[in-house]
């Protein structure tokens, strides 16, 4: 059984396509990393995953995308029950500004949890997730800016970890980040990996070495391959594949 | 060799030309500004004092205070922000969050723009043939605030615009992102972000809506009442027409030219007391907002 599957799908903004006949299945339990360069459609992609495209004025989506067996693009599927199963880290930290506490109930307040223990509970439980609760525990009132960006990152990924989600989609979580904070990150998707299906756009070719399980080049649209991250970067079936990873364009 | 270093030399010098020029131009704003300031102030400054405030005119407003136009030009701004303000502001969150680009949107949007080149007269028309006339409200505060309300709703649905497109998409995503409606994220998120803004834009139409003369021409100025108005379908003195009228058509102009300064500068100075207090508030709001 995949977590995630897409099948056949376009995606166009306006009268141009972005996406073109993509399909992939993602096993639950792994970090899938999407590669290629910059406007290949990598993140529109990820997007579809918590219909975050929806957004946009304009767009047009064909084929499926099944989480868990069933079409999220189907008619009279609540939007809001399937971003609370489906979470989503940015690529720039972007707390609320609110204070750290209010930061990670936010979710749970939001989807009508009222009872005061239980938010509480919840809150500590998702900040010691992600390894934040010893550097904020004294400071929970305080506003979520005054955390150094690393920080507010994690704190971010604390945010979407409170609703329990069963995926976790991540745009580019470590590209603002100093290379400890990224470390730190990096640790923590692969903790993660055990609870949750972690999809990751990356630009950085050793992240997605080190953190993801298999990995999807996308180039122009295009899926290019999908493999076991160890088999795309070492033994690629493509030459397109070969050429961005060995750095020759993108 | 020579010749660079000629080409350095009058590069130099257009740019010295260029900067003397726009430092000229900036510093003349302020001094503007100053002139107007201190004319009216040297002019008014001799004939403010507590009774100037606090009493009503007296002999044909040669002498005694402006206190009714003071009030009744406080009603006026009140009345007129508790019709512009909600309206405005639901019509800008309306328009910026949740319409979707298209014909409607450019409609609405170029309409709002529309309304904003009305001169001010023309909506001092209006209001007398719908509110006064049609609506039978008669020269009141009622009509003259929804005059003025009609005036200051696109600035307010302007600013109020501007400062929701100033919020940051992340924080929408986000929050959507959790599963939060829009409505959720418009209250808890968006709005308190763009709230000091917002404050900022209405207060600032307050001091627009606050030196209108034409919208309460044929609305609710008086020339001169004995007493303070007692009710919204009262007529009512205004400092802006006040003065107008002690200047132009009052029978000791000459008289009363003191008295013109000092309600300008009574004006002026509630004008400068909101600009102040929207810039404290947006300081204070915009600290606070990081917090809760």
């Amino acid at each position: 059984m995949y977590k995630i599957e897409s099948k056949n799908v376009d995606f166009y903004y306006g009268a141009s396509q972005a996406l073109k006949n993509i399909n992939i299945a993602i096993r639950p339990n792994t970090v899938t990393a999407l590669i290629g360069p910059s406007g290949c459609g990598k993140s529109t992609y990820l997007r579809l995953f918590n219909r975050m495209n929806d957004l946009i004025d304009n767009i047009k989506i064909t084929g499926q995308v099944l989480i868990d067996g069933g079409n999220i693009y189907e008619r009279g599927i609540n939007v809001d029950s399937l971003r609370k199963n489906v979470g989503m880290v940015f690529q720039k930290a972007n707390p609320f500004p609110k204070s750290i506490f209010e930061n990670v109930a936010y979710g749970l307040r939001v989807n009508g949890i009222t009872d005061k223990k239980f938010i509480e509970e919840r809150v500590e439980t998702s900040i010691k997730q992600v390894v934040l609760w010893d550097e904020v525990k004294d400071k929970l009132k305080k506003s979520a800016f005054e955390l150094s960006g690393g920080q507010q990152q994690r704190l971010c990924i604390a945010r979407c970890l409170a609703i329990q989600p069963s995926v976790i989609l991540m745009d580019e979580p470590t590209s603002a980040l100093d290379p400890i904070s990224t470390a730190k990150v990096e640790e923590l998707i692969y903790e993660m990996k055990s609870k949750y299906t972690i999809v990751i756009v990356t630009h950085n070719m050793q992240q997605a070495g080190r953190v993801s399980d298999t990995t999807a080049f996308f180039y122009m649209g295009e899926l290019v391959e999908y493999d076991n991250t160890k088999t795309l970067f070492i033994n690629p079936k493509e030459e397109r594949t070969q050429n961005y990873i060995t750095g020759r364009f993108g | 060799m020579i010749n660079e270093l000629k080409i350095i030399k009058s590069k130099r010098r257009n740019q010295a030309i260029a900067f003397f020029i726009f430092r000229l131009l900036s510093y003349s704003i302020v001094a503007i500004l100053f002139i107007i300031l201190s004319f009216i102030i040297v002019k008014g400054v001799s004939v403010i004092n507590w009774n100037f405030i606090t009493q009503m005119p007296e002999e044909g407003m040669t002498k005694g205070g402006i206190y009714p136009a003071i009030i009744g030009t406080l009603y006026l701004v009140a009345g007129s922000m508790i019709f512009a303000f909600p309206i405005g502001v639901l019509a800008a969150i309306y328009m910026n969050e949740y319409v979707k680009d298209g014909i409607a949107k450019r409609i609405i949007k170029q309409m709002t723009n529309n309304l904003a080149g009305i001169p001010s007269i023309v909506f001092g028309l209006f209001g007398m043939s719908l509110f006064v006339n049609k609506l039978h409200f008669g020269d009141s505060i009622i009509a003259g605030s929804l005059t003025l309300g009609l005036l200051a709703l696109p600035v307010v649905i302007r600013t109020t615009e501007e400062a929701l497109k100033a919020v940051d998409n992340t924080f929408r995503q986000a929050s959507l992102g959790l599963g939060a409606s829009k409505w959720q994220t418009t209250r808890r998120v968006v709005l308190p972000i763009a709230f000091p803004n917002i404050i900022t834009g209405l207060i600032l139409s307050v001091g627009r809506v606050s030196g209108e003369t034409a919208p309460i021409l044929f609305t609710v100025a008086a020339y001169f009442l004995p007493k303070l108005p007692t009710s919204i379908f009262d007529q009512a003195m205004a400092l802006p027409y006040h003065l107008y009228e002690i200047s132009t058509s009052g029978t000791h102009i000459e008289e009363s030219r003191p008295i013109a300064y000092g309600t300008a500068l009574v004006l002026i100075i509630i004008v400068l007391i909101v600009n102040l207090l929207a810039n404290g508030l947006r300081k204070y709001f915009g600290n606070k907002v990081k917090m809760n």
